[in-house]
């Protein structure tokens, strides 16, 4: 029998909100699947679309970030900026052989610890559901032809 | 440059990390597959933040030569600082020490033992990674201005105003209307030792008129503000009296002689009435009065000046205009208060409507002896005094439909309004409460006092007030539909007299406020804390402190409570003289920048400015708040963030992604 697929995410969570609703689902030993790996930012404004890049072509199925909720930055409005990024590095992702699905951006404010587990339950599960990405290596059989020969990952 | 020396340090955390995280298997590993990485040594430890664990790290730091430390532990939220603290200590920078939370983000979340050891060591390959790419950081060292401003003049800003000013350092302190004072100023009585407010008020209010230290500016308004920590500068409108205030004695002979009478909607809420020319009440502070332009006969007509006429010293100047003041302060509190919820949002309850639903601040003005009525408790006629009162809590609290949140003051007041209207009418009151929250000191007590003089309880949301009567009972009075959800039946009561304890809500320009100071807000539109409970003053912005109401709903021991506070974290930093700031700031490359200005447009703090003459961006540094936006945005990558540069976060992801998952274990931690 072969081994289930479990997928692999990189979370890029803001400092002041998402982070500390990690830090809230721990205290309240909120259980969620341990397939996230969180990377902090001071805010999600900071997050560079070569990260999610990088993070894919390290191996991750998943990226998920995650800031303040819209009107609640502690930078007074820079996860708007990073709702742009996120909109337009979609679209990008898209053509290089990546669903879109696989990033997703998430508001949580430092008390919603329940709400980041259970967002983080349900994206695990989505990515799970769209199965191993594996971006480099297809891209290497590709031989780094144009983007457009990449197998699968068709977006819905 | 010199060979990474890297320290592991896998805590136990006694058994919150070892319970579900392998710790040893960890360390060892560390040690073993991260030696290419840099990690020189790797230890495991029952409670790394001991003295013992500290002085593990320090220890290794001296002997063996480190200049790299990671702790896989909690969240740095909690020790990053203990640790940071142990490697100075050892005389290494503390910037070159990094935090694993491989108990908030891995035992306490997960219960597979081999994954979460699998993860585990993951989590500390990214700190490794990541902290070989660490520089040494100095704080940021900015000077104080020793000049504070405070923005609002109620009871949590005189506080504050008059705490600084104590100590001895000059207080400019801002109020919109004509007179400081407040909210409490226009209340009768407080809860729940029934003082008179402006008996315990006005002493201070004086004080600020009179304090050296303290700069008094009334009916004027912050313009703009810029700067930063230590060195705002601010301008103010200082609107027109149109009065000299030299030669004005405070005599109030041009309120008396004044014609115009008006519907006075903010200090007496609408129940009483004032002159256009005008205090709003006899013991402002200062005494000055202001003349309400828009109002005003000779400004209307061009004729009138009854006030100018009759003023014995002649202070009364038309031609008067605004004048506009710039003041240099290091600090600046924002003691903004609350508005009262307009209860003609909830249209059931009838206020606007129905003439004898009181809003709460109608009442207390009502019940103030200076206020229209003289403390008279009557109904909207003047003169009839009411057998029988119902006060509804929760008008606009507690409500998804309008605020989701509780008021916080509510029931304490409608206690006090019940005792009121016993103390001064012997009529029959009724309480409509969802719940009793009295967790104040004697404030229980209180409760308990109320009880005993047989006001009725009515545990049940009040579903609607109207006249239509339905009986003979009910004629002629006001029926307030409930359900008594103890007796779990509906009733109606009929009665004479209705006060809605209205919620309270943040000033209707409080985004604006936010906007110009630099702060943020919560969705309801409070002013958003530093920290909710460590840091209830301080906000995301440095130097900029609240008080009050400005944060959510409080009562008055609260408000000063928050005003010395933040007056005492303001004293301190002029104290210091010295500002030590967190070196997490960005910073341009002027070789690598395009002079593109793509960043200028989004700094919310304007840190950005662009030189024309050489074409390029610069920072600065006491102005940025380090959160990077600028950074990711720069297409030239010119901008470098010190603390979470890119090198270091693509360092941490990689680390991340060193191991892939482990084999799930078949027993699993309960």
């Amino acid at each position: 029998m072969t081994k289930p697929f479990e997928p692999m995410i990189i979370g890029f969570t803001c400092n002041w909100c998402s982070y500390r609703a990690a830090d809230l689902a721990g205290t309240s030993r909120k259980k969620y699947p341990p397939n996230i790996r969180l990377v902090r930012m001071m805010c999600s404004g900071r997050l560079d679309p070569v990260f999610v890049l990088e993070a894919f072509s390290g191996g991750a199925d998943g990226v998920m970030i995650t800031g303040c909720h819209p009107g609640e930055c502690h930078y007074i409005e820079q996860n708007f900026k990073a709702l742009r990024r996120v909109l337009l590095l979609k679209r990008t992702i898209e053509p290089l052989g990546i669903n879109p699905q696989r990033l997703k951006l998430v508001w949580a404010s430092a008390s919603e610890g329940n709400l980041f587990a259970k967002e983080v339950e349900t994206f695990i599960g989505e990515v799970r559901d769209l199965g191993p990405l594996n971006w480099q290596k297809r891209a290497m059989r590709n031989d780094l032809r144009l983007v457009e020969s990449l197998p699968e990952e068709v977006p819905v | 440059m010199n060979k990474k020396r890297i320290g592991v340090y896998v805590c136990h955390c006694g058994t919150n990390i070892a319970g579900v995280v392998d710790v040893e298997n960890v360390a060892k590993w560390a040690l073993e597959e991260l030696g290419e990485e840099g990690v020189v040594v790797s230890k495991d430890n029952k409670f790394m933040c001991s003295s013992v664990g500290q002085e593990l790290i320090q220890t290794d730091i001296e002997e063996q030569g480190l200049n790299r430390v990671v702790v896989a532990a909690c969240s740095p939220h909690l020790h990053e600082k203990t640790f940071r603290t142990a490697s100075e200590r050892a005389g290494l920078n503390p910037y070159l020490c990094e935090m694993a939370s491989i108990r908030e983000q891995v035992s306490w979340v997960h219960t597979d033992k081999a994954i979460a050891t699998q993860k585990a060591k993951a989590m500390v390959a990214g700190a490794v990674r990541r902290v070989a790419q660490h520089e040494p950081l100095e704080p940021i060292h900015v000077p104080i201005n020793e000049a504070t401003l405070v923005v609002g003049g109620g009871i949590a800003g005189i506080q504050a105003a008059l705490e600084i000013a104590n100590a001895g350092h000059p207080v400019y302190l801002v109020e919109r209307e004509p007179s400081i004072g407040g909210h409490m100023a226009q209340f009768d009585k407080t809860f729940p030792t029934l003082d008179c407010a402006a008996c315990i008020l006005t002493p201070r209010m004086s004080e600020v008129g009179m304090h050296p230290k303290i700069d008094l500016m009334t009916w004027s308004e912050v313009e703009n503000v810029d700067g930063y920590v230590g060195n705002f500068n601010v301008r103010i409108r200082k609107k027109s009296r149109f009065i000299n205030l030299a030669d004005c004695n405070g005599c109030g002979i041009c309120e008396q002689k004044c014609p115009v009478k008006i519907v006075d909607k903010n200090f007496e809420a609408g129940i009483g009435y004032r002159k256009a020319i005008y205090r709003p009440f006899d013991q402002a502070i200062p005494n000055y009065p202001v003349l309400d332009q828009p109002n005003c006969t000779y400004f209307i007509k061009g004729t009138c000046k009854a006030c100018e006429k009759f003023c014995p010293t002649g202070a009364i100047n038309f031609e008067k205009e605004d004048e506009l003041v710039n003041v240099e302060v290091g600090n600046i509190i924002l003691a903004t208060g609350y508005d009262l919820y307009d209860t003609k949002k909830i249209p059931q309850y009838g206020f606007g409507r129905l003439p004898n639903v009181f809003s709460s601040l109608e009442f207390e003005r009502m019940c103030n002896a200076a206020g229209p009525t003289s403390g008279e408790i009557v109904l909207r006629d003047g003169v009839t005094k009411p057998k029988s009162v119902g006060i509804v809590h929760c008008a606009g609290s507690r409500d998804l439909n309008h605020n989701n949140y509780c008021s916080s003051i509510c029931c304490m007041q409608s206690l006090k309004f019940a005792h009121l209207v016993h103390e001064r009418t012997g009529a029959t009151i009724y309480n409509f409460y969802i719940d009793m929250r009295t967790p104040g000191k004697d404030y229980d007590e209180f409760y308990q006092r109320v009880l005993e003089e047989k006001t009725f309880f009515i545990r049940g949301k009040v579903s609607e007030i109207s006249d239509a009567a339905r009986n003979e009972e009910e004629e002629g009075k006001l029926v307030v539909q409930v359900e008594d959800t103890l007796l779990g039946e509906q009733r109606r009561i009929p009665l004479d007299m209705v006060i809605l304890s209205a919620a309270l809500v943040p000033k209707a320009d409080s985004g604006d406020v936010a906007k110009q100071f630099g702060i943020s807000c919560s969705s309801n539109g409070w002013f958003s804390e530093k920290h909710p409970k460590l840091d209830p003053i301080s906000t995301m912005t440095e130097g900029i402190f609240i008080a009050g109401c400005a944060t959510g709903p409080k009562d008055i021991p609260a408000s000063v409570s928050q005003g010395s506070a933040a007056a005492a974290r303001v004293i301190s930093y002029i104290e210091t003289g010295v500002l030590a700031l967190e070196p997490i700031r960005a910073t341009v490359s002027e070789e690598n920048c395009s002079g593109c200005r793509i960043c200028n447009d989004l700094c919310p703090y304007n840190a950005i400015v662009f030189h024309d003459e050489t074409m390029v961006s610069e920072i600065n540094h006491a102005l940025c708040q380090g959160c990077g936006t600028c950074v990711a945005a720069c297409p030239a990558g010119a901008i470098s963030g010190t603390g979470f540069s890119n090198e270091q976060i693509l360092a941490q992801v990689k680390g991340l992604l060193m191991l892939d998952f482990a084999e799930p274990e078949l027993e699993k931690v309960p």
